[in-house]
């Protein structure tokens, strides 16, 4: 909140400017009252990840003191971090929400899809068939995301109401025009639309508020010893989904995780910093971006993210 | 620390992308595998030299024909202050966008080429940039190294540029002669140009008052959603949840709701569940209010003695962005203004106006990137207040009914 004070004359002034980060917040809140006032059946994309925590918060808060008026949905490769899944249940029971879990494997087997195969195999991709579905089976018209247009140049031009057709497909070149904070969600039935509320917060942005909420993260975020896959300079989880080959080295380095998503595309970093604080003043002085440093996904093409969302992907 | 929301506009060419990259680049904001994949890009291309506007151009398509086609958003900060930067198109076609861009921005940055000086997409973004109401407009005359750094050639483009903003309701303009290629006077001040004394860009960025343009006055909330727990121990809780639009509110304030015209009192203010003293502008909060009143999603909560235009007739401009259809006198659309939707028909069209030469034309239709003045009556009634006056409370979208786009931007006037 902006400081104001009440001086003899009776006039507001202000007595310093308004903080950014309640300025976002305020912003996000709107945002996700705007969701619940506008569509019927909501849903909020949960991972576990420091994003769709923050989402969460911001929706309690949107709806204090009531409960947050949608449910929590995760969309699970089967090869997720187990401390983010563990994170994501107990939230879920503490906070009293409703939570639906769908399986990329289930999607897999009822479809009979071909999975990659290969030392880069990833499920990421198939993600996509289990959310559409899931989306399908619950009517959802309106999804929450937890994209940030910092992250990566196509989500730069993405709208915060992200206008979905019946296949699920974002086209950049039709979009919505978005004005002012006049969010347009009325679509078809079939169709929905995906929104971000923290489309104009900053990796850093989202440490800063998570600190200044005081809110606990899986503890995957922060510097732990672990044993790992050295490969083309980056640092994967040693686990039996990922196949290795004679090139790989299996190290044991001193980590954390930057971002949280499949372990089969997110790479560790290097990092001693145990401690909110020490993970801001890291980013702070980082000179490589988010996704460039973790994700093996965006690196395909230069327009690898671009590809994805045209497809249906968050 | 505060945040700025800034739109640069320019024609093709202009080096729009070059100086936001400029202003990323000498802030250093640009991290290091960026820079990578940018000097990666450019030897792929032409000259082989950096290419600070790879940085903005997001989509592949862009890439390709070398334009940005749509609203990008950049986000920078310096020790002093957070910013959006919004990449509006120059591209004639896409005028839509940077009406888009300019809706949501604090300031706006013309680009003029200094060699061309002020041309038509000049009159027309200046134009978008005072109808939106953007309170701070910096026009920067850019490749002055183009011009041998001429001090003539600037004042006369910046005597030009003046005359044409006496025709506009531009609030706040400085003119700054820049260099986005060479970095003249965007971050660090040109050893090019010692004639110049003036800011530079980036001083100008982090000092304009954003907060003194915000209104303060007119006490409007337009409520979004109803909380209602219903448990055992909040049975009879009523929150009406939604962001003060412009002035400020607090406990004991008497209030009207609108347009039913009930009248109460506030009983309390809620922030996440905690209760709190007042809450002003674009702050997201909750109200309570002594009485029982039916109010649902769409109506207001104003000041009791400071109303707004409680209308069924509206006059507005508006920017039409439907590239299919044209709009007509007699069309139905709905109308979208703050959190309530109304049907509506369109009664004329007034006048169109010429975005180049300010010109009022008779028009019997609007197609994609006109403006023209139009009257329409809605089914219900809109509480709202002059756009020039308040922004978030004269604000409005129109919708098609059966394709469900947004179809245009409107200033209630």
């Amino acid at each position: 909140m902006s400081i104001s004070v009440k001086e003899a004359s009776g006039i507001t002034t202000y007595r310093s400017t308004p903080d950014y980060l309640d300025q976002l917040e305020a912003e996000a809140i709107y945002i996700m009252r705007e969701v619940a006032g506008q569509f019927e059946r909501p849903a909020l994309l949960f991972s576990g990840g420091k994003d769709s925590i923050t989402l969460v918060r911001l929706a309690q808060k949107a709806f204090a003191p009531g409960k947050i008026p949608f449910p929590l949905v995760h969309v699970d490769t089967g090869h997720n971090f187990i401390e983010a899944i563990e994170y994501r249940d107990e939230l879920a029971e503490k906070i009293g929400a409703k939570l639906v879990v769908r399986y990329v494997e289930d999607t897999i087997k009822a479809k009979g899809l071909k999975e990659q195969t290969g030392k880069n195999a990833s499920r990421n991709w198939l993600q996509t068939f289990t959310l559409l579905d899931t989306i399908e089976e619950f009517e959802f018209d309106a999804c929450i995301g937890g994209a940030r247009r910092d992250e990566e140049k196509a989500r730069a031009k993405e709208r915060i109401f992200s206008f979905r057709d019946e296949f699920g497909q974002w086209d950049p070149k039709r979009q919505r025009p978005e004005l002012w904070n006049l969010f347009n969600g009325r679509i078809q039935k079939g169709e929905n639309v995906r929104v971000f509320p923290i489309s104009n917060w900053t990796e850093l942005d989202v440490w800063a508020y998570l600190k200044r909420e005081g809110i606990t993260l899986p503890s995957i975020y922060f510097s732990h010893e672990r044993e790992l896959i050295l490969r083309d300079g980056k640092l994967l989880n040693n686990t039996p989904v990922i196949e290795t080959d004679p090139e790989d080295q299996i190290v044991t380095r001193q980590v954390r995780f930057r971002t949280v998503g499949d372990m089969t595309c997110t790479a560790a970093v290097e990092s001693s910093a145990a401690t909110l604080d020490e993970v801001i003043a890291e980013i702070t002085i980082s000179r490589i971006s988010e996704r460039g440093e973790t994700r093996i996904d965006d690196q395909q093409t230069e327009a690898a993210m671009e590809d994805r969302k045209k497809g249906g992907y968050f | 620390m505060d945040l700025l929301r800034f739109i640069t506009a320019g024609s093709v060419d202009d080096g729009k992308s070059t100086l936001i990259g400029r202003l990323l680049y000498d802030t250093k904001n640009i991290l290091a595998d960026q820079m990578e994949a940018i000097e990666r890009a450019s030897k792929t291309r032409n000259t082989g030299e950096i290419d600070l506007a790879l940085l903005t151009d997001g989509l592949r398509s862009e890439r390709e024909q070398g334009i940005t086609i749509d609203v990008a958003y950049k986000y920078f900060q310096t020790p002093n202050r957070k910013f959006i930067s919004i990449d509006a198109p120059g591209h004639i076609q896409y005028t839509r966008n940077m009406v888009t861009g300019a809706s949501n921005a604090d300031l706006a940055i013309i680009l003029v080429d200094a060699r061309h000086g002020v041309v038509e997409q000049t009159r027309r973004h200046s134009l978008i940039a005072s109808m939106l109401g953007i309170p701070h407009v910096i026009v920067a005359i850019n490749k002055m190294d183009l011009v041998g750094n001429s001090e003539d050639a600037f004042l006369e483009i910046a005597k030009s540029y003046t005359d044409l903003a006496q025709k506009l309701s531009i609030r706040d303009l400085t003119i700054i002669p820049v260099s986005a290629l060479n970095g003249d006077n965007i971050v660090d001040r040109s050893v090019n140009m010692n004639w110049y004394t003036g800011e530079t860009l980036l001083q100008v960025l982090e000092t304009v008052n954003v907060l003194k343009d915000q209104n303060q006055d007119d006490g409007r909330f337009a409520v979004q959603y109803v909380i209602r727990p219903q448990t055992e121990e909040l049975h009879d809780y009523r929150g009406y949840a939604g962001r003060i639009q412009s002035g400020t509110f607090k406990k004991g304030d008497l209030i009207k709701v609108l347009p039913s015209e009930q009248e109460s009192k506030i009983a309390k203010i809620e922030f996440g569940g905690n209760e709190i003293e007042e809450a002003s502008v674009l702050e997201s909060v909750t109200i309570l209010l002594e009485d029982d009143i039916d109010i649902s999603r769409g109506d207001s909560i104003v000041s009791l003695n400071n109303s707004p235009i409680v209308s069924q007739d509206i006059e507005a401009l508006v920017c039409w962005m439907d590239d299919k259809k044209q709009l007509k006198a007699g069309n139905k659309y709905v109308l979208q203004h703050g959190t309530a939707r109304s049907r509506c028909s369109i009664r004329d069209i007034e006048y169109q106006i010429d975005i180049n030469s300010y010109e009022k034309l008779d028009a019997e239709s609007l197609k994609l990137n006109d403006v023209a003045r139009i009257v329409l009556r809605t089914a219900q009634p809109v509480a709202y207040d002059p756009y020039q006056k308040n922004r978030a409370n004269g604000a409005a979208i129109l919708i098609d009914e059966t394709s469900n786009v947004t179809v245009g931007a409107c200033m209630i006037e």
